[in-house]
């Protein structure tokens, strides 16, 4: 067996615990992106165009509640980020593709697809055939996000609307930030960007959220920088 | 805009992010203070959201106690303190919404 095969077959069963774990998040998406009021060919498409869970969910809230175009490109672009600190730990390793490569493998670099890829390369160290795996964790990451995508929509077309779906939006975002809050200065985070999201709704265009995650971001990295070592965890 | 045109945009910028330092390899380090900054995304962004869905009824404050979404949206954040679970968040906090809707 050839060492390109090898290296995808192993990224593929990599990712596997993950495509179980991130299978009803889809579902979910799905289901609450057509009655967030997206069309059902714009809910699928995201999944492939966007493809970044959080930023979709993200952006099937603010669809549902009128925010302006610009706003929610721009809170996309705030919410993934992070991506850029994926790129760069990665960036060794893929440094020798050639761009066609880079472009592919970019576009399935998720926080799934990122995770058990980084912890393989740095087992391993720099391989002729390394960028195999990340292709298959990505690829396989990628369908069971489009199908996961379909099956919640399907599902979702079924549910009654006066089941008030449109709250498990909401829900959704307390069950991801709950398990962040772990020291003080993520706390502060949250509050303060709830806070200056309350009084700050009434901005135009609802700037006041992109306002309100400034502060909040803010207001975390700082108290950050004074808290002991000791008490981040 | 349209939602197609959000999207696109939305798209390009998460892969603009995913590929600029497969890209510029060397030539440029995220700085430490972005990298610290990053970790309060999340809780920023999704709090900004959470708090005008419990605590605006028609962009308005409603603190009063018949407020069902205010009341089921502390419920699911209970749950998901205990349970780190989302499933289980989002199906409490939604059992607690007919509850209180049925009773207030």
């Amino acid at each position: 067996m050839n060492e390109p095969f090898k290296s995808f077959r192993a990224g593929v069963q990599a990712e596997i615990p993950l495509l179980i774990g991130v299978f009803p998040f889809g579902l979910i998406y799905g289901a609450l992106a057509l009655n967030a009021g997206l069309s059902l060919p714009a809910a699928q498409m995201m999944s492939s165009i966007v493809f970044a869970g959080s930023a979709q969910f993200i952006t099937a809230q603010l669809v549902h509640d009128a925010v302006p175009g610009f706003v929610i490109v721009l809170t996309i672009a705030v919410v993934n980020l992070r991506h850029m600190l994926y790129s760069a730990s990665l960036a060794p390793y893929l440094a020798a593709l050639p761009t066609r490569w880079k472009v592919l493998l970019s576009y399935l670099l998720t926080d799934e697809a990122y995770a058990p890829t980084i912890i393989h390369y740095e087992k391993n160290g720099i391989t002729p055939s390394a960028h195999w795996f990340l292709l298959g964790a990505g690829a396989a990451l990628w369908l069971d996000w489009q199908i996961s995508t379909a099956l919640g929509i399907f599902l979702g077309a079924a549910i009654p609307e006066e089941w008030s779906l449109d709250f498990a939006l909401p829900l959704t975002f307390i069950a991801m930030v709950v398990p962040v809050l772990k020291n003080r200065a993520a706390i502060a985070a949250a509050l303060s960007a709830g806070l200056v999201a309350l009084l700050a709704f009434a901005l135009p265009y609802k700037l006041g959220l992109i306002l309100a995650a400034l502060v909040g971001i803010l207001v975390g990295t700082i108290l950050e920088g004074k808290e002991s070592p000791k008490e981040i965890s | 805009m349209n939602i197609w045109l959000v999207m696109l945009l939305g798209g390009l910028i998460t892969f603009g992010m995913r590929f600029s330092l497969i890209y510029l390899f060397g030539r440029f380090q995220v700085p430490e203070t972005l990298r610290k900054a990053l970790h309060y995304v999340p809780p920023a962004v999704l709090s900004a959201i959470i708090f005008p869905e419990l605590f605006l009824t028609d962009g308005a404050w409603n603190l009063a106690l018949d407020n069902a979404r205010l009341l089921a949206g502390l419920a699911a954040i209970v749950v998901a303190w205990f349970s780190k679970n989302t499933l289980i968040t989002i199906i409490a906090g939604m059992v607690a919404l007919f509850l209180l809707q049925w009773f207030l």
